[in-house]
């Protein structure tokens, strides 16, 4: 019973065209994780609260654990895997490491992309700003401090390389 | 001495104490990190069906409707299991007082006593699959009556165990008398004043980000099992699953991969899926994989906090407490697996910094059809210390006198270290604390605060009609208990220094820490070492991360190794040199005569001289062969008592547990109208003894204050009245984000323990322990009513207006 029917789907995931067959029913997040082998991404709870899963649909940030992957075939995604650019770490990836933005890194994923399009929009924030940003995001270990100076620290290594 | 935390930026070269960055964050922030569910691409899945009922006997399991399922592998229920597997999960920690411990078995047995109980695994092609013939299997129950909420699982009207009588898992009585030997009670009938009143504290949980998680490979070929687990203690895990299956211990690998926080929900184990996947995937020949998903940790891993407690205190004029009288009621869940670690932290850490008169504890631990009750971060103490510090804040309040004036008038003084409590602490081992400065940790903390100025301020804010309060609250924390843990440290031939501990790591950075230890023992360059923690297939002796214990006891057992290493590598260069070892030093993995750097020889090469050899493969090596020089033909090639390679293995077992301190102060604004609480300042006075990277003790500070937030102002179990958890989920069980995490101002005190080598204490538990107490004072302060409850919401804080 219940032979799943799978959907033929074409992904431009880092600027690389990825093909998968999935069943309707398969979230984007396990997609990316179990088909595409991208396991950067990472699934904290499943309803769409904690944000770990977040990744770039288009440039903008989504929840990949409340998106089915054949919803968005034919777009492009940007996962943690793709930030930096030929080896090189992005600045939201080196302000991170920079200010102890990360202890255990599971929800590190979700707040590097949520802060790449966020200093994309909006490159020179205050305080009040950095701090909406990244309010749907969960983490349990850093209590935010430095992950909120990390934020600010990339707008600054952001401008200092824009010239 | 104090430091405020800010990153800097400026050359670093890895040594103790330094603000090292990360080594684990290259692969965190690219997304290499490898947890456990990012393993195993083409392993089977396991979901299990769980019990919907808090009290239930099971009538029948129907699996039928399952068997349909395209992708469906196994089913298994607990009449499948084998064996020992069929028994009761262990009982870590067994204690005489505990004279009604109960554990789960790994699939339920005839009766489920919580929601959530595991009653059904399947195995299937993905879990999609295995979650569709979840759904398909019916298992009939015949409802019991739960018993929910601690007060009324001890009046014992119903019964979650039938052979428990009155739902008391343990009793336990602790009395240290006065220096004049009268007894608490006696001591508190004879003081001048006395108070009595009631506290509780609310339960919350562990919460990593990353919920729990098995993979589990079986080499059939090999007869040999690898285990992936996202546990706090990998070895001890790889016993449990050897002892149950019978298996030989070298046949059975463990390992902790990337693990997204643990937070001590992690250090419990085996978990049945600990046991039942592995055995799974030996049975099938298959490699399985579960992953924990978000409902099922709320559900079935573990919870913590929940006590009601009955306090009595006298105390003199001065507000010194003569003596002390505390009941608690401690909520343990269904389960007792982990002992009665949690209530006896509370009994003993209760005391604070400060020198009671004469202190009498009772507890009993009591069973409810609640998710089982293990150590969450700070493990009994926040409620602990709530308890004292809401009873020095009410000593305050009854003689008109400052709060911080109060507790300074009972703290220990800085020349009475070491200072023996009279107690027996959670290790066995007694209560005594080794070293510390707690009147210069509250000056500290006035001066950080602006307690002195608070009046004014508190002024200024009336004026402008807002309200608010500030409040205070002191602790200590036994650190690094034993038993042991234990180093390896390696030089390779190529210069690289590899070193393995046994215990995991959750996020604390120990691959940093570690580094920049054996950095400094061995005089070699910080990026040249690399780390190993939580693989039994690189150190197989351990017990595991809990207790703020990783950086004392693996750090101080890391350094020894290195003094071994350092010892053996000077006696070659000796040799080799020509010269007096005591001449010798080493210096960026060199090592040299002192004063005339010229005579050295590199450790990589004293690692290629440390090793024999008959075959050569490369330049290094062939300078070690047998015919490359002219050993004495008097000795055998390696020497009696030494042993081949440049390497170390070192323990370091503690006397006893090391005793880090901490005083918190929070400014809190409370809201006329809509009864919100805003915290306007926080901060933090800190010593743990020697910081190896204040970066990381500033991030662990940090984290456990948020958590501490949470549980003050936000975080519930919220179970109802059949046993039913109601905010299973992130979007109901409200942990803090960004916005309701204040600043958190930190300065560090350092008074080093005289106990380890290292003079260091252990900091990862430490923000989280003082601050409902510091919350709930600073509410009191702002409102003028007295907070006895905690976590305290805008709700709760209106009713309390309207009940004033």
């Amino acid at each position: 019973m219940n032979h799943t029917v799978n959907h033929a789907i074409t992904l431009v995931v880092n600027g690389v065209v990825r093909e998968a067959s999935v069943p309707a029913r398969r979230l984007l997040s396990d997609c990316l994780r179990h088909d595409l082998g991208l396991t950067g991404t990472h699934v904290g709870c499943e309803h769409g609260v904690c944000g770990a899963c977040t990744v770039l649909l288009d440039g903008e940030p989504v929840r990949s654990c409340l998106t089915f992957a054949v919803t968005v075939d034919g777009r492009e995604i940007t996962t943690v895997e793709g930030l930096a650019t030929g080896g090189e770490l992005s600045p939201v990836q080196r302000a991170f490491a920079e200010c102890h933005g990360l202890q255990c890194g599971f929800c590190t994923p979700g707040f590097l992309c949520t802060a790449t399009a966020f200093l994309r929009d909006n490159p020179a924030p205050d305080d009040e700003e950095v701090l909406e940003a990244i309010s749907g995001n969960l983490c349990r270990c850093t209590g935010y401090q430095n992950i909120i100076k990390a934020v600010h620290r990339a707008a600054e290594i952001q401008a200092e390389e824009a010239g | 001495m104090s430091e405020r935390s800010e990153p800097t930026r400026e050359h670093v070269t890895g040594v103790f104490g330094e603000r090292v960055q990360r080594r684990e964050d290259a692969r965190l922030i690219t997304g290499r990190g490898r947890f456990l569910d990012d393993l195993g691409g083409n392993a089977l899945a396991a979901a299990f069906v769980r019990s919907p009922h808090a009290h239930a006997r099971i009538r029948d399991i129907d699996v039928a409707a399952a068997l349909d399922v395209d992708g469906l592998v196994a089913i298994y229920t607990w009449e499948d299991l084998p064996g020992v597997l069929a028994e009761p999960l262990p009982l870590l920690i067994p204690h005489p007082a505990l004279t009604h411990g109960r554990t789960a078995y790994p699939l339920a047995r005839e009766v489920v006593r919580h929601v959530g109980e595991p009653v059904v695994m399947v195995v299937a092609r993905d879990r999609y699959v295995a979650e569709d013939a979840c759904s398909l299997i019916e298992v009939d129950y015949e409802i019991l009556k739960p018993v929910v909420g601690v007060e009324e699982a001890a009046q014992a009207a119903h019964l979650v165990h039938e052979d428990v009588p009155g739902n008391v898992a343990a009793h336990m009585v602790q009395e240290v008398p006065a220096p004049d030997g009268r007894s608490a009670r006696e001591a508190i009938e004879a003081a001048p004043h006395t108070l009595a009143f009631r506290l509780d504290i609310e339960r919350s949980a562990c919460t990593p980000l990353e919920g729990k998680g098995v993979y589990a490979r079986w080499d059939a070929d090999d007869e040999s099992l690898r285990v992936y687990s996202s546990t706090q203690t990998s070895t001890s895990v790889r016993m449990a699953i050897a002892a149950k299956f019978g298996l030989p211990l070298p046949k059975v690998e463990v390992i902790a991969p990337d693990v997204g926080g643990g937070f001590g929900v992690k250090i419990v184990h085996p978990w049945p899926e600990e046991i039942l996947v592995p055995w799974a995937a030996r049975l099938l020949d298959r490699e399985i994989k579960w992953t924990e998903d978000r409902r099922e940790h709320f559900i079935s891993s573990a919870h913590e906090r929940a006590q009601v407690q009955y306090v009595r205190v006298g105390f003199d004029d001065d507000g010194r407490v003569l003596g002390l009288d505390v009941n608690i009621l401690h909520d343990n869940g269904a389960y007792t697996p982990y002992g009665i670690i949690v209530p006896i932290v509370t009994s003993t850490q209760l005391l604070g910094p400060y020198k009671i008169g004469a202190y009498r504890v009772e507890f009993s631990s009591i069973y409810t059809n609640t998710v089982q009750v293990t150590p969450y971060r700070g493990a009994g103490r926040p409620q602990g210390v709530f308890c004292m510090e809401r009873t020095m804040d009410r000593i305050a309040a009854h003689l008109g006198r400052d709060r911080t004036d109060v507790r300074a008038a009972n703290f220990i003084q800085p020349d009475e270290f070491p200072y023996d409590q009279g107690m027996t602490f959670q290790d066995g081992r007694p209560l005594i604390y080794d070293s510390g400065d707690y009147p210069e940790s509250l000056r500290m903390l006035k001066e950080l605060i602006g307690w002195d100025s608070f009046p004014a301020m508190r002024a200024q804010a009336a004026a402008e009609g807002r309200t608010i309060g500030i409040g205070v609250g002191c602790y200590v924390e036994g650190t690094g208990v034993g038993p042991y843990e234990g180093g390896h440290v390696q030089v390779t031939s190529d210069g690289r220094v590899h070193v393995s501990t046994g215990l995991t790591s959750q996020g604390q950075g120990h691959e940093t820490v570690f580094a920049q230890i054996v950095a400094t023992e061995l005089g070699v360059p910080f990026e040249k070492v690399s780390v190993v923690t939580g693989d039994t297939r690189r150190f197989g002796y351990a017990v595991g991360t809990f207790a703020s214990r990783a950086a004392v006891v693996s750090g101080n057992a890391i350094a020894l190794a290195c003094r071994k290493v350092r010892e053996k590598a000077l006696r070659i260069a000796a040799d080799a040199l020509e010269a007096d070892p005591r001449d010798l030093e080493i210096t960026d993995g060199v090592v040299h005569v002192v004063g005339a750097p010229s005579a050295s020889i590199p450790l990589s090469t004293i690692a290629v001289l440390s090793n024999p050899l008959r075959y050569a493969f490369d330049d290094e090596t062939r300078r070690a062969t047998q015919f490359a020089s002219s050993p004495s033909p008097d000795r055998p090639p390696v020497g009696e008592g030494e042993e081949p390679g440049l390497e170390g293995r070192d323990y370091y077992s503690p006397i006893r547990s090391t005793f880090a301190s901490g005083m918190h102060a929070a400014i809190v604004e409370t809201d006329p109208l809509t009864a919100e609480i805003k915290i306007l300042r926080y901060a933090v006075v800190h010593d743990c003894g020697k910081l190896i990277n204040p970066m990381i003790v500033e991030g662990q500070i940090h984290g456990g204050v948020a958590q501490g937030v949470g549980g003050a102002l936000y975080e519930k179990m919220v179970y109802d009245q059949h046993g039913q958890l109601l905010n299973a989920s992130f979007m109901d069980f409200l942990m803090p984000y960004a916005t309701e995490v204040p600043r958190i101002e930190t300065a560090h005190l350092e008074t080093p323990s005289p106990l380890n080598p290292l003079g260091v204490k252990g900091a990862g538990e430490a923000g989280v322990i003082p601050v409902s107490a510091v919350i709930a004072a600073a509410i009191e302060d702002a409102e003028g009513i007295p907070i006895d409850r905690m976590p305290i919401s805008p709700s709760d804080l209106h009713a309390l207006r309207l009940a004033r």
